[in-house]
């Protein structure tokens, strides 16, 4: 048995469901040069459905193929259900794997594709018949069983991979980018597809994308990755709300950022003079202290037009363009210095008519506003 | 004076350049095939090239006499002969002449008499001149060996080529039926003369390849001439068969320490042939003329140790060009190397090639 | 539909010709037929293409169709009795084929000889008679130059002459062979013959050598195609599977062979495997042989597989190369992560994946070696030799040697053709894939 720097237990089949999927000081290096991930500590617990988010070369597909074995760690270890798999090759490992690419063996049929890791459990024939057919079932292609994959739709390959991954009933799934490859509809009816499977099965799920709607659609936590390290781990919705970071702000959704330097603090709030003139109010997250530079964040559909009295943060903008998008009207402007500021207009009854170049006023509540850790 | 000399000089050597152009001009070149290699050379060196500088015409080589009687039979048969003289075994010619494939030759009106006026037809060693062939060399296949794996003493007869026990060692032979039969039955016992007799029956053969079987374990096989030279200095083999020349070349050129076994060996001879319907008879007549008189024969044995087929040539031999080794003692026919040779009968082997082919093929690769 | 239905019956035909279009051609705007209309623009395109593959095609035909048409039907044509003695052939039909044939035909054959020795062409037919009887050369070559001054009767003068005329064999041979076409060079290239009586029989054992040789050819060139994919299928999966860099350099070594002249790549092998050579010098220094039993590697048939394993291998690693490449890693994964050890995964999902490549170097290396004749002349010696081999030295002998050497080549490409058409049958030329 090890003991974990952190004084963590091995073995310990309590902290199993707490921590189904252990990483503990985790690192990797390709090259003996740069490490793709940096110092990684992570718990999953059992049943949970985990996205690793991140643009492409964050590290997180390399942390998925390290938990599916196919790359081994360069330092730390990962426990799986408390016992550390390090040295385990991934055939043991009796983890399902759903690939961007299906990976779907194109010589077999569906049917022997979903034999496939039952069979090499050695299950008897009957069994695997059953097996097979209740999992088309699940994924609603029972008359595909005979056909090949070159023969089936991407959506219906989808499914198959899926199916393929839960036969033989493993306690966890692991599926990099698998959406990938379909197009935006489909794309979304697997999501909630995925989702359900995933809940119905009751297995625990981790989700590689770089696609954020994905991992707030269907995650029960997101850990957004950059630079080989964990940004934030939060559920969704705190993900978009209260990002702790301007590279989360900026990854999650749309955001407009100010840059300016804080004035003063005062509790839960404080001052910020921006660099394009004007001081405005916000909730400070990640700043140095009075004096430092920062950059605030504010989501869009948070900024009002010609402000009420109730709203305290005021400054003026210069309407640049505007574009209509049905449901609402996106407004790009000039705010302080920052022409790519957008505001979003719902469509609604009382909404006055705009025009291009019109001078405007608009405002946030303080709390909508978060002080982040300055960028560029 | 001195100016008048020279300018005198310069037009008449300018008349002559001119004129010698005009006459190459109107002359056409002659396509001579043969072997290629260091035989092709001593050709070229000992006829063609002094061929050319008396008469201006050019000579091209093609190096083909390998496929010469399934080339000239595609050229005769299509009516397009592009070949004009053609180097050719005296068996291949022979089969070629039964076929009309080539041009037959009248040697006293073909050939130059010999400087003491014997007609050509006399001249040359009986048995080589045929009705469409003129002979150039002659030259024998034996056995030769590594001293090195005979300290005592090599095989001195084709009995003890036999003898494994006596002279133990791989032996490399030619992968034909020719000579190789022959000499399973002088082996065996037969006299030479009454060879090809024996050989001639049914129960001749079947003896020839039973002593041959005796032999077969110690045997590798060779196809191409420049290889039982290479095998016996590689060590691959102790004994082998071997054109007469090729030794030469290994023992003087490359100082290899071989040696020929002149006992049984077996001449026959290489010469030049005519294809029917070539263009340019005259032209073809000129050369063979001049290339096979008696001084050119005697020079061709300065760069290759055949010997000239003609008998006035033999007192001519010199020495060799490159090394200045004393050429006589490396003839086929000197005196003492020709005691016991045998002449390589191509009519025999022109009535029994096709079906001894087959049977060697079918016992070689049984 | 509904509009068509309500506006008449003319719209009703209009939709029966959309739905029925043999009832009546459809029509472009001006009337011209659709499919002629079509035909006249696709008709540029085709031109286009046809002219661009048209010097290949040529090319193609010229070389390649026509030697092999013309080598086939030399494999079968038999001139030299109708032709050479052309009066002979013309009476000799009406001889019974009892014993010796009468007075007319002797009377022919002697005025065909005298012709024959004036235009220098009695030696085409008797190099033809000779192949199946040894000796006829002799006695007609004998007798021709004496046929201008034979006198009637000449069945008499001719049988004084040479008995050999008395042979009745013979004559039964030159009544069956004045036909213009003969399968006999067929029955050698398989080891059968003609008795005495004209029936089809076995050769003698003594005599059999081209049936063993082609199952020789055939049975080692098997083993050669083995050898090949067993060595260079872990090249292959090398090259697929390391960085382009490295796989690039290593690819380079793979070719170098290519490059190499065939003549130096097999004299290498002479020098590596010989008794005297490197391998032995090596074993014998280590002490693992002794000097006196030097192993024999080369002029036999391992040294035929050997070197020829070696200069065919690139035509297995490239095809082999060239699928491998773009079977994704993930699929090996993907088996894996299903349970599959390495091993079991290897064998269920790479290397079926792998067929196409395997079963098109299985292709190529087969058929090339079938053929091959250069390496087995110069280091078979007599057990490691193949079938061309005996057919580049027939195709240099005599007129009667070259048409057997037709119909040898005739049948290896048969062979070849069945062997496609089986390996067609059992893997599906469609699936091979080249590279």
């Amino acid at each position: 048995m090890i003991a974990s720097p952190n004084g963590h237990q091995n073995g310990n089949v309590g902290a199993g469901d707490a921590s189904y999927v252990r990483f503990e000081n985790v690192q990797k290096s390709y090259d003996g040069e740069s490490l793709v991930v940096k110092d990684l500590n992570l718990d999953i617990p059992r049943g949970e459905f985990l996205t690793m988010l991140g643009p492409s070369g964050s590290g997180k597909t390399t942390c998925l193929m390290m938990l599916a074995g196919f790359e081994p760690a360069t330092h730390g270890e990962i426990f799986l259900n408390g016992h550390p798999i390090n040295n385990l090759p991934p055939h043991k490992r009796g983890i399902g794997m759903v690939f961007q690419n299906y990976a779907l063996f194109p010589h077999m049929t569906v049917a022997e594709n979903l034999a496939y890791p039952l069979k090499v459990r050695g299950m008897s024939k009957v069994e695997i018949e059953t097996r097979v057919k209740r999992a088309l079932d699940m994924v609603e292609l029972p008359r595909m069983a005979g056909r090949r994959p070159a023969q089936l739709s991407g959506g219906q390959q989808q499914r198959v991979a899926v199916a393929r991954a839960v036969v033989f009933e493993p306690d966890l799934v692991l599926m990099d980018e698998p959406l990938g490859a379909l197009d935006k509809q489909l794309r979304e009816q697997m999501q909630y597809e995925v989702k359900h499977i995933q809940e119905r099965l009751g297995v625990t799920v981790v989700y590689v994308t770089h696609d954020q709607t994905e991992a707030l659609t269907m995650s029960d936590r997101v850990a957004v990755f950059n630079d080989g390290r964990i940004q934030q781990l939060s559920s969704p919705k705190d993900l978009y709300e209260a990002p702790t970071s301007s590279f989360v702000a900026k990854f999650i959704g749309e955001n407009n950022v100010l840059s300016g330097r804080i004035a003063s603090i005062e509790g839960d709030t404080c001052r910020v003079d921006l660099d394009g003139g004007g001081t405005v109010g916000a909730v400070p997250i990640a700043v140095q202290g009075i004096g430092s530079r920062t950059s605030l964040s504010i989501r869009p559909e948070r900024v009002v037009l010609d402000p009420g009295p109730d709203v305290p943060n005021g400054l003026d903008g210069v309407i640049l363009e505007l574009i209509y998008l049905g449901d609402h009207i996106r407004v790009r402007m000039d705010v302080a210095g920052n022409d790519e500021f957008i505001v979003k207009i719902p469509n609604g009854a009382e909404m006055r008519p705009l025009e291009r170049g019109a001078r405007v006023r608009l405002g946030w509540r303080t709390r909508d506003c978060r002080a982040l850790d300055p960028v560029g | 004076m001195r100016l008048l000399k020279s300018l005198a000089l310069a037009s008449a050597a300018s008349v002559v350049a001119i004129a010698g152009a005009a006459i190459a001009q109107d002359k056409q070149p002659l396509t001579i095939v043969s072997w290629g290699g260091a035989y092709s050379m001593s050709q070229q060196k000992a006829y063609s090239e002094p061929y050319t500088a008396k008469t201006g015409i050019k000579i091209l080589n093609e190096d083909k006499s390998n496929e010469a009687l399934a080339g000239v039979r595609s050229q005769v048969e299509a009516g397009q002969v592009t070949w004009d003289i053609v180097d050719m075994l005296q068996s291949d010619a022979q089969r070629a002449c039964e076929e009309g494939l080539l041009q037959k030759i009248n040697p006293d009106e073909w050939l130059a008499p010999a400087p003491d006026g014997t007609p050509a037809s006399q001249d040359f060693i009986e048995g080589t001149l045929g009705e469409c062939f003129i002979p150039q060399i002659l030259y024998a296949t034996l056995f030769a060996y590594d001293t090195r794996d005979f300290p005592n003493g090599g095989p001195q007869t084709i009995a003890d080529i036999w003898d494994v026990q006596k002279f133990p060692g791989t032996r490399a032979l030619e992968n034909i039926p020719q000579k190789n039969l022959e000499w399973a039955l002088i082996a065996d016992g037969v006299p030479a003369e009454e060879v090809y007799t024996v050989l001639a029956t049914e129960e001749g053969q079947d003896r020839a390849f039973k002593k041959l079987d005796e032999l077969k374990p110690n045997i590798i096989w060779w196809t191409q001439g420049a290889q039982p030279p290479q095998l016996l200095a590689d060590g691959e083999a102790a004994i082998a068969t071997a054109y007469n020349g090729r030794i030469f070349s290994a023992q003087v050129d490359e100082k290899q320490p071989f040696k020929i076994m002149w006992d049984r060996q077996m001449f026959e001879v290489d010469g030049w042939t005519i294809p029917a319907g070539v263009k340019n008879e005259a032209g073809v007549k000129d050369y063979i003329f001049f290339a096979t008189d008696t001084q050119r024969l005697a020079d061709q044995s300065k760069y290759i140790a055949y010997a000239p087929a003609r008998k006035s040539s033999i007192p001519l031999v010199g020495k060799h060009e490159a090394t200045g080794e004393e050429m006589l003692p490396h003839m086929p026919t000197q005196e003492d190397n020709f005691k016991t040779a045998v002449r390589f009968d191509t009519d025999f082997w022109a009535t029994y090639g096709d079906a001894l082919e087959e049977r060697w093929n079918a016992w070689v690769n049984s | 539909m509904t509009d068509t239905a309500m506006s008449g019956p003319a719209s009703f035909a209009d939709a029966g010709r959309v739905r029925d279009p043999s009832a009546a051609p459809l029509t472009t705007a001006d009337g011209l037929p659709l499919k002629a209309a079509l035909r006249r623009s696709q008709r540029r395109l085709r031109l286009q293409a046809v002219l661009l593959v048209l010097p290949l095609l040529l090319f193609i035909f010229v070389t390649f169709a026509i030697p092999i048409a013309m080598m086939m039907s030399r494999s079968v044509q038999n001139p030299e009795v109708s032709e050479f003695p052309p009066e002979t052939a013309a009476v000799i039909d009406d001889w019974d084929g009892e014993g010796l044939p009468g007075e007319e035909v002797f009377a022919a054959m002697a005025r065909d000889l005298a012709t024959g020795q004036e235009n220098n062409t009695v030696g085409r037919v008797t190099a033809r008679i000779n192949r199946e009887i040894p000796g006829a050369r002799g006695f007609m070559l004998g007798t021709a130059r004496e046929a201008a001054t034979l006198q009637p009767p000449y069945k008499e003068a001719m049988l004084a002459a040479n008995k050999g005329w008395g042979n009745e064999r013979y004559w039964r041979l030159l009544k069956r062979e004045t036909r213009s076409i003969t399968p006999a060079y067929y029955l050698l290239a398989l080891d059968y013959e003609y008795d005495s009586n004209g029936a089809i029989v076995k050769r003698p054992a003594n005599y059999q050598v081209y049936q063993p040789l082609f199952l020789r050819t055939a049975w080692m060139s098997l083993v050669i195609t083995g050898l090949t994919i067993l060595l260079g299928y872990p090249v292959a999966y090398l090259l697929a599977s390391l960085p382009l860099r490295t796989s690039n350099l290593l690819m380079i070594l793979v070719l170098l062979p290519f490059w190499t002249s065939l003549l130096v790549r097999t004299s290498a092998w002479i020098v590596l495997l010989q008794q005297q050579g490197v391998i032995n010098d090596l074993l014998v220094f280590s002490g693992l042989l002794g000097d006196g039993s030097r192993l024999r590697m080369i002029y036999n048939q391992t040294g035929t597989i050997v070197a020829m394993t070696h200069v065919l291998l690139p035509f297995m690693i490239l095809p082999l190369y060239s699928v491998m490449k773009t079977i994704s890693p993930s699929y090996m994964r993907a088996a894996r992560s299903l349970g599959a050890s390495n091993f079991r995964a290897f064998v269920t999902v790479y290397l079926p994946m792998t067929i196409p490549g395997i079963a098109a170097g299985t292709l190529l290396v087969f058929i090339l070696a079938v053929g091959y004749y250069i390496t087995p002349a110069l280091v078979g010696g007599d057990s490691g030799i193949f079938i061309s081999n005996l057919i580049a030295e027939n195709m240099r002998g005599t007129g009667a040697q070259v048409r057997l050497a037709a119909a040898l080549s005739t049948l290896l490409l048969v062979g070849v053709l069945l062997f496609y058409w089986l390996f067609n049958k059992i893997v599906g030329v469609d699936r091979l894939k080249f590279g």
